[in-house]
């Protein structure tokens, strides 16, 4: 017999898990007692939220779930956030809360929440676990459904008498549920007929989604582009799945995206959507765009079709699968003449051209991208930032790029780095923040001296929240409300002070020199270019 | 438009508040909810009642499947189904109208479930449409207190929801 929060200590382990993220509590005691005498390595952040982002980060890069750990009651609630962004962009997490004692529930103890209920919403699935013995098998599961359908976040809720618990401890081979079955195969007869739709159209065009990354379909999407010659236009999440460059990328569509995805998307006969699940900030009127248009969608989620836009043929399974097969089955197709105009809208480079003295960030961004190695993780948080590098941080061949498209949650970048440094620590991470997010997260810097990893970061402080100032400016007849941030320290004397390489830069010449000590450092370095606060988010 | 949704779940604890989360935080209205257990103690039976065009209802659907606590879900086309709803109507009746009243009831396939001097409890099941007429026919007396189960309902023939 065991204790319980050793046995959960061992499901890890069992899961081949290295790594967690967590903040201990009283109610979580046991279990980190356990950990302290196992040799997974617990990264302490320093607020709750961060422990489910970096979990996010690292779980982008290995594919697999990635666990984080809080507290009950506020160290529980704090994580909400974390497990609502993971969610709105299916990032696999298994996230273990403890929970005040079994005898205690309902009574309003302190720091009871119940994060089960609270947490509902936002996650695949949750436990209130309340039979030790059931432990494992609640493990297994939890693995299994984060990992595997349509990823997300599972929550494991434990009463802190229960950690306690003697048990005994046999981890499951297998999962044995009779309710969750997700589809993987494509139907054939739908691939067929897709097929010869794509084949029989004039303009037909690729929408990939983040769901060719957690599907790990980006190379088998590359072969089937460049088998048919299908140009393809991606959402944020499918920002990287083609290089920046690749001659059929179009960019990103949708309110933020480029011209030429945007006219593609307007002139299309055919459109595949693969993994995107049509959201509002890329298609802003789906009912439009179905009149016009044959729409094709494929989704591992049989609720996304038809959910945002009315759907043509249906095809619900695993993109991975679904490519390989497709890519097999479809003949040659004839480079398409409709692609040649398109292509020409992509060579406008006013928008990053240098403003001489002034620091543009989207060149920044570009000569950023340019030098940094080819497998380099970018991280965008949320807010102009993130724009300028989804449409100007190229990113190559092997290369990530790492935001939070759904949920759009301020405070993502610095945490979702570490996490993905920590799952990969030979690749380059760019953390890119505003003067705003950037102090939604700042505690981290510590996380990330504790932990001695190299992140490099790139704050662009316009002492705005300059996406909510350019809405107020254009929308609000420039009533600029509560957008100011006056009061803010001096960023890079702060990263000094925890022992980091920092700098400021407040011109081109500055930024470009200082940009290559970025570059060549192997050490933690953060860079803040002072831009303009009326620098616009597109052109 | 109203859809009769039978689901079959886990019989489990906080099986119910998923369920019904999940209709409020996607905004489809719930107009009768019963729960109970099957056949088998290790699965409950639930049957609801929403509101919702065509696309909403096929939502309803797909996204009671992505539960995983949920094992079965089918939306019952009326055609195809029999449903009924049991209710307890307390109305207010002197001993001079409680033949009247027991009369109706008798009409109607309904009981006198419980008598006192000023009031009787009338249980009845049926359809909708039966029991809106039961509640038509005892208006007249003063109906002081209607509770319902909410509406059950089963396929027609052999066809069986597993």
């Amino acid at each position: 017999m065991i204790k319980a929060a050793e046995a959960m200590v061992k499901c890890l382990d069992q899961e081949g898990i290295r790594v967690v993220f967590g903040y201990p509590g009283a109610a979580i005691c046991p279990f980190f007692d356990a950990l302290y005498a196992s040799d997974i390595h617990h990264v302490l952040v320093r607020h709750e939220a961060n422990a489910g982002h970096a979990a996010s980060g690292y779980a982008r890069i290995t594919n697999k779930p990635a666990v984080c750990i809080a507290t009950s009651g506020p160290g529980a609630t704090n994580l909400l956030t974390a497990i609502a962004t993971a969610y709105a962009d299916s990032i696999p997490l298994v996230c273990i809360t403890g929970q005040v004692s079994t005898d205690q529930i309902g009574g309003d103890v302190f720091q009871e929440a119940d994060i089960t209920g609270a947490a509902e919403p936002f996650v695949k699935h949750s436990y209130l676990v309340k039979d030790a013995s059931a432990l494992p098998r609640i493990f297994k599961e939890a693995f299994y459904l984060a990992g595997t359908g349509r990823k997300g976040p599972v929550l494991i809720d434990v009463p802190v008498d229960v950690q306690n618990t003697l048990i005994d401890f046999s981890y499951p081979e297998t999962v044995q549920m009779r309710t969750y079955k997700p589809t993987v195969k494509g139907n054939p007869l739908q691939i067929q007929k897709i097929c010869e739709m794509l084949q029989s159209a004039k303009k037909p065009l690729i929408c990939a989604g983040g769901g060719v990354f957690l599907s790990g379909a980006q190379d088998e999407l590359i072969a089937f582009a460049e088998k048919t010659h299908i140009p393809v236009v991606s959402t944020m999440m499918g920002i990287g799945i083609l290089p920046s460059a690749h001659p059929l990328y179009l960019g990103m569509l949708g309110m933020h995206g480029t011209a030429s995805a945007n006219t593609a998307v307007h002139e299309c006969d055919v459109m595949l959507l693969i993994g995107a699940r049509v959201g509002d900030r890329a298609v802003r009127s789906p009912k439009f765009l179905a009149e016009s248009t044959t729409i094709i969608h494929m989704d591992i989620d049989p609720a996304e079709i038809g959910k945002n836009i009315s759907t043509d043929i249906p095809l619900v399974g695993d993109c991975e699968a679904i490519l390989t097969a497709m890519t097999e089955k479809i003949g040659d197709m004839p480079d398409n003449p409709w692609f040649a105009e398109l292509a020409e809208k992509r060579k406008d480079t006013s928008v990053y051209a240098s403003y001489g003295e002034r620091i543009n960030p989207k060149a920044f961004l570009r000569e950023l991208s340019a030098k940094l190695p080819d497998n380099t993780v970018c991280v965008a948080d949320v807010g102009q930032n993130q724009i300028w590098s989804c449409n100007h941080f190229g990113i190559r061949e092997g290369g990530r790029f790492l935001t939070t498209g759904g949920m759009g949650t301020m405070g993502y970048s610095l945490p979702c780095g570490i996490g993905a440094k920590m799952a990969d620590p030979n690749r380059e991470v760019v953390v890119v923040c505003g003067d705003g997010s950037f102090q939604m997260q700042m505690m981290e810097l510590a996380t990330m001296m504790q932990e001695g990893i190299a992140v490099k970061v790139v704050i662009f402080a316009n002492t705005r929240l300059g996406m909510v100032r350019e809405i107020q400016t254009l929308r609000y007849g420039d009533r600029q409300m509560a957008v100011h941030l006056n009061g803010s320290p001096d960023f890079a004397a702060l990263a000094r002070s925890y022992g980091m390489d920092a700098e400021n830069a407040y011109t081109e010449a500055e930024a470009y020199e200082k940009m290559q000590k970025l570059v060549d450092s192997d050490k933690p370095y953060l860079l803040v270019c002072h831009v303009d606060p009326l620098e616009p988010t597109l052109s | 438009m109203k859809h009769t949704i039978s689901i079959l779940v886990e019989n489990h604890a906080g099986v119910l508040a998923r369920i019904s989360g999940l209709f409020a935080r996607r905004a489809f209205n719930i107009d009768s909810l019963a729960v109970g257990m099957t056949s088998d103690p290790s699965i409950s039976r639930i049957t609801i009642i929403a509101d919702g065009d065509e696309h909403t209802a096929q939502q309803i659907e797909k996204q009671l499947n992505k539960l995983v606590d949920t094992m079965k879900v089918r939306s019952l086309p009326a055609e195809e189904m029999l449903s009924r709803e049991l209710q307890f109507i307390k109305v207010s009746a002197t001993p001079a109208q409680r033949s009247e009243i027991l009369t109706i009831c008798e009409i109607m396939g309904a009981k006198i479930a419980d008598m006192c001097t000023d009031a009787v409890t009338i249980e009845v099941s049926g359809t909708a449409e039966q029991l809106d007429k039961m509640h038509e026919l005892l208006k007249g007396y003063g109906i002081k207190e209607v509770v319902r189960t909410g509406v059950i309902a089963i396929q027609k023939g052999s066809a069986v929801l597993k």
